[in-house]
């Protein structure tokens, strides 16, 4: 099946799973989801793999960010209609704590989508969501 | 002894399990410069469709490419975490390409320390990405003795048991 048609499939039936498995980087940091109504809870697994400070351990920043911008594309497509993957403009990270080897949760919230740019506010928590690790916003150019 | 600033970024590189992964290398270490190397592979891509690599795989390479140049920059075995990024992607990378990331320290005050990088196609110097990234200084009182042993003799560091 081609990636087109996975996507396609996603929208029809609501199962994302298949078009985040067939996504190589998601693969590579270990990004899950799960699905509560409109709500999306993105998860990204304890994974030695992700560590970039062999000294705390934490998680590195950079992977951070990737999990925090894929979850906000893969945000943007469950809840809008689009044939292909949201491209990002731009994206603003804010180091807020230390992400410690464990495991890693986010959340999206689409400001605004207007007929070609969304704006996404994620915010990315570990323990207590009040104590988010990182906060960023980033812009993408929808597909039309 | 002195170590070259080149040694310096490779050997605080080889400490980034995650940088590992993704075969970064220093390709070039001056003052204030600092290039790092992101090599193509299908394990970063993040469109299927056309094979072009996910962002977040740039987002390693320059935080880790600015981060590297801080480190390699001021005196000290000092460690600063990222305060923040500002990323914009230009272009997508074209599939296959190898991509060089410049970071630059714009400046180093007694808190904070402000870099930018660039990154761009080996093959033909096409601008990809670029970033603006703020360091904070912790001091390099808080780097462990093991750590530093690491940069400066270069024993391996084994770090925290994962």
């Amino acid at each position: 099946m081609s990636f087109e048609q996975i996507i396609q499939q996603a929208q029809q039936s609501g199962d994302f799973k298949p078009l985040v498995a067939s996504i190589p980087y998601a693969q590579l940091i270990g990004l899950e989801f799960q699905r509560f109504g409109h709500d999306v809870l993105f998860t990204l697994p304890k994974n030695p793999d992700n560590i970039g400070n062999p000294i705390l351990p934490a998680i590195h920043g950079g992977v951070i960010g990737g999990f925090m911008e894929l979850s906000a594309s893969l945000h943007l497509m469950m809840t809008m209609d689009t044939a292909a993957l949201p491209k990002m403009i731009d994206f603003s990270l804010d180091y807020l704590r230390a992400g410690r080897h464990q495991d890693t949760f986010a959340e999206c919230q689409v400001w605004r989508q207007g007929s070609r740019v969304a704006n996404v506010a994620i915010t990315a928590w570990q323990t207590d969501r009040t104590s988010p690790i990182a906060t960023a916003r980033a812009h993408f150019l929808l597909a039309r | 002894m002195t170590l070259s600033v080149k040694t310096r970024a490779e050997r605080f590189l080889a400490t980034l399990r995650h940088c590992q992964r993704l075969g970064l290398t220093v390709e070039k270490a001056e003052e204030n410069l600092l290039v790092m190397r992101l090599p193509y592979s299908d394990k970063i891509v993040g469109n299927p469709l056309t094979g072009t690599v996910h962002g977040g795989s740039l987002t390693t390479l320059m935080d880790t490419a600015c981060g590297t140049a801080v480190f390699s920059s001021l005196p000290g075995f000092e460690l600063c975490p990222t305060l923040d990024l500002r990323m914009d992607y230009m272009t997508a990378a074209e599939p296959g390409q190898n991509l060089l990331a410049e970071a630059r320290v714009v400046r180093i005050t007694p808190n904070v320390v402000f870099t930018e990088c660039q990154v761009m196609q080996e093959s033909n110097g096409d601008l990809i990405a670029k970033c603006a990234a703020a360091f904070m200084r912790i001091g390099p009182e808080m780097t462990p003795p093991e750590f530093r042993a690491c940069i400066e003799q270069g024993i391996p560091y084994q770090g925290a048991v994962l």
